[in-house]
């Protein structure tokens, strides 16, 4: 590997000398050091990431224009077709409403709790720490031990089902928003600690200059807090929509997609066609469009960020 | 506003210990009451969940998967995240750029081709082929959490060790590895608890009931006991067990290496 002279004088200044001395390198030959080991440290990330994440996504953009099965090695190139179909595939189409509904869902709901939550905890004085550890719980809990909980109590026979009369779970109309409920359950809190972390670097004399103006809590939360913790704010929103298209395990768990379709997301759908039809090349697409869909977020995220200039 | 709180707090934990109840109940009296205290505390629950789920092999397969990617993933981290904080590696931001996006990609987008990949290679239904998925999830987060905290520690004995001679790796085991403990860490754990609580690929890529992890033994079982709650919330809190200690004993070092990374998944 060679160091274009710039580099060199840039890091060694005058007196570098090219040929490096065995006991003690020069400055070029120690750059040179650098750059190698580093490479080199960094080589089992990426070999580990090449071959769990870049190869098999590589495979992924192939086969998305193949008919590969998924368990055999034959796959012809079909072109486009994958992707036509998608689009006219009602279970697609519907897949992606559900996460549409879904991400709207998670922008507002938690959100909102995370918001408040930590709000309250940065303007109280006493066990701002045991309430932050009690939100925190749910979200260390499994998801699929989170599943059975909310499953025994939405059940219908036994639950509050049962004494409200619904099938939270079992009804079409219900049954996505009971999902993302249960989700929802375990994700908030975890915001609650983000939003209070981002809370606490508010400078306290913000507050004090809006208490003498005779700001209450609420108006100092809209014109003091939330201006402060934009940029938290603003990733946190990236993330939630992001994250929303990456949902699977609740609704896997849960309701296998069902009743009739009516909790199906393109993660599942995209899973069901790959392991239980065989249609690894369609599966595939499915994979590439979620994959552009985040691209797309990210893009515009980055965009507004740049012409906003908010720091991270 | 306490009261709020409260209620919030109610919100949270009302369920856990809702579980709990029932994992202490007999079916007759779940059937009766399904959202009460316990009368008669049945702690059978738990000997006859751990033994018809077959949690003990569950729990031994999780702690050889957690352990083994827990001890990959901070070796590969930390050489990784010692690079791009100190070595001037040119492109690490693009890099690091690459890493960002590389964990905010679908699972969906590599699943299928990574299913056949390792079905070929003869990694299919195999821990270590499990373990090795979970270091390429996870180790990318691990990065970038240790570049953050690498980057809060003084560079001045590293730079001494230089000046007498050292070359990086010894820097890196001597000086470095020693002041970044704490920062490892907070890796370990939140790599620990991803890949305890991990349930797609767990269930995609492993099929043997024999090396089943908990989360897919846990699955299975509560899918085919859809009728016994009580045994299925015994084998559940057995479940989150382990986890709810850890995070009780290390809370702190949890929620800060959660919080400030900002990172997670719904």
């Amino acid at each position: 590997m060679t160091i274009p002279e710039s580099t060199a004088a840039a890091g060694g200044g005058p007196g570098v000398s090219r040929i490096p001395v065995p006991h003690r390198p020069g400055v070029l030959a120690r750059l040179r050091d650098r750059e190698v080991s580093g490479w080199l440290f960094l080589l089992p990330l990426i070999a580990f990431n090449l071959f769990v994440v870049l190869v098999p996504s590589a495979f992924s953009v192939w086969y998305s224009f193949t008919d590969w099965t998924g368990i055999s090695s034959k796959a012809k190139f079909i072109g486009l077709e994958n992707y036509r179909n998608l689009f006219r595939d009602p279970e697609f189409v519907q897949g992606l409403e559900h996460n549409v509904l879904w991400t709207v869902f998670f922008l507002i709901v938690p959100m909102a709790m995370g918001l408040f939550g930590a709000y309250a905890l940065s303007r109280i004085r006493r066990f701002r720490l045991l309430f932050r550890t009690l939100y925190f719980i749910p979200y260390i809990v499994a998801s699929v031990v989170n599943a059975s909980i909310w499953r025994s109590i939405l059940d219908p026979q036994n639950g509050l089902g049962n004494l409200l009369h619904i099938n939270p779970l079992g009804d079409q109309d219900l049954a996505l928003w009971s999902v993302e409920f249960v989700n929802n359950w375990a994700w908030w809190g975890f915001l609650v600690v983000v939003f209070l972390a981002a809370m606490q670097g508010v400078n306290p004399s913000l507050y004090e200059a809006a208490t003498m103006d005779g700001a209450g809590a609420t108006r100092q939360f809209f014109a003091v807090t939330l201006p402060a913790i934009r940029p938290t704010f603003a990733f946190l929103g990236l993330m939630t929509i992001i994250w929303s298209f990456l949902a699977f395990d609740y609704v896997y768990i849960l309701t296998q997609g069902g009743p009739a379709g009516s909790t199906d997301l393109l993660s599942t759908v995209a899973y069901r066609n790959a392991f239980s039809n065989l249609q690894g090349g369609y599966a595939s697409a499915t994979g590439i469009v979620m994959a552009l869909i985040s691209g797309v977020v990210v893009t515009v995220y980055l965009v507004i960020r740049k012409t906003r200039e908010w720091e991270t | 506003m306490y009261v709020a709180l409260t209620a919030l707090a109610i919100f949270s934990l009302g369920p856990i210990v809702l579980f709990f109840f029932n994992a202490l109940k007999t079916n007759s009296e779940y059937a009766a009451d399904s959202l009460g205290l316990p009368t008669s505390w049945t702690w059978g629950n738990f000997t006859s969940a751990w033994s018809q789920a077959n949690m003990g092999a569950g729990l031994w397969n999780s702690l050889l998967i957690v352990l083994c990617t827990v001890a990959i993933t901070c070796v590969v981290a930390s050489l990784a995240a010692y690079a791009l904080a100190r070595l001037k590696v040119r492109g690490s931001s693009a890099f690091m750029t690459y890493l960002l996006v590389s964990s905010a990609l679908p699972s969906q987008m590599f699943l299928v081709p990574l299913f056949y990949m390792w079905a070929r290679v003869g990694l299919y239904d195999t821990r270590i082929g499990l373990i090795l998925i979970y270091c390429g999830l996870f180790s990318p987060f691990g990065t970038l959490l240790l570049r953050s905290f690498l980057l809060g520690i003084p560079r001045e004995m590293e730079e001494a060790a230089r000046v007498d001679g050292a070359g990086e790796l010894r820097v890196f085991l001597q000086v470095v590895l020693p002041n970044a403990l704490p920062g490892i860490l907070t890796v370990a754990l939140t790599t620990g608890l991803s890949a305890y609580n991990e349930f797609l690929f767990a269930v995609t890529m492993i099929q043997s009931d024999s090396k089943m992890p908990l989360s897919t033994t846990f699955f299975t079982f509560q899918q085919g006991f859809t009728q016994n709650f009580t045994l299925i919330s015994a084998a559940g809190f057995i479940m989150i067990a382990p986890m709810l200690i850890l995070f009780l004993l290390l809370q702190r070092r949890f929620i800060n290496g959660l919080a400030n990374s900002g990172m997670g998944g719904i």
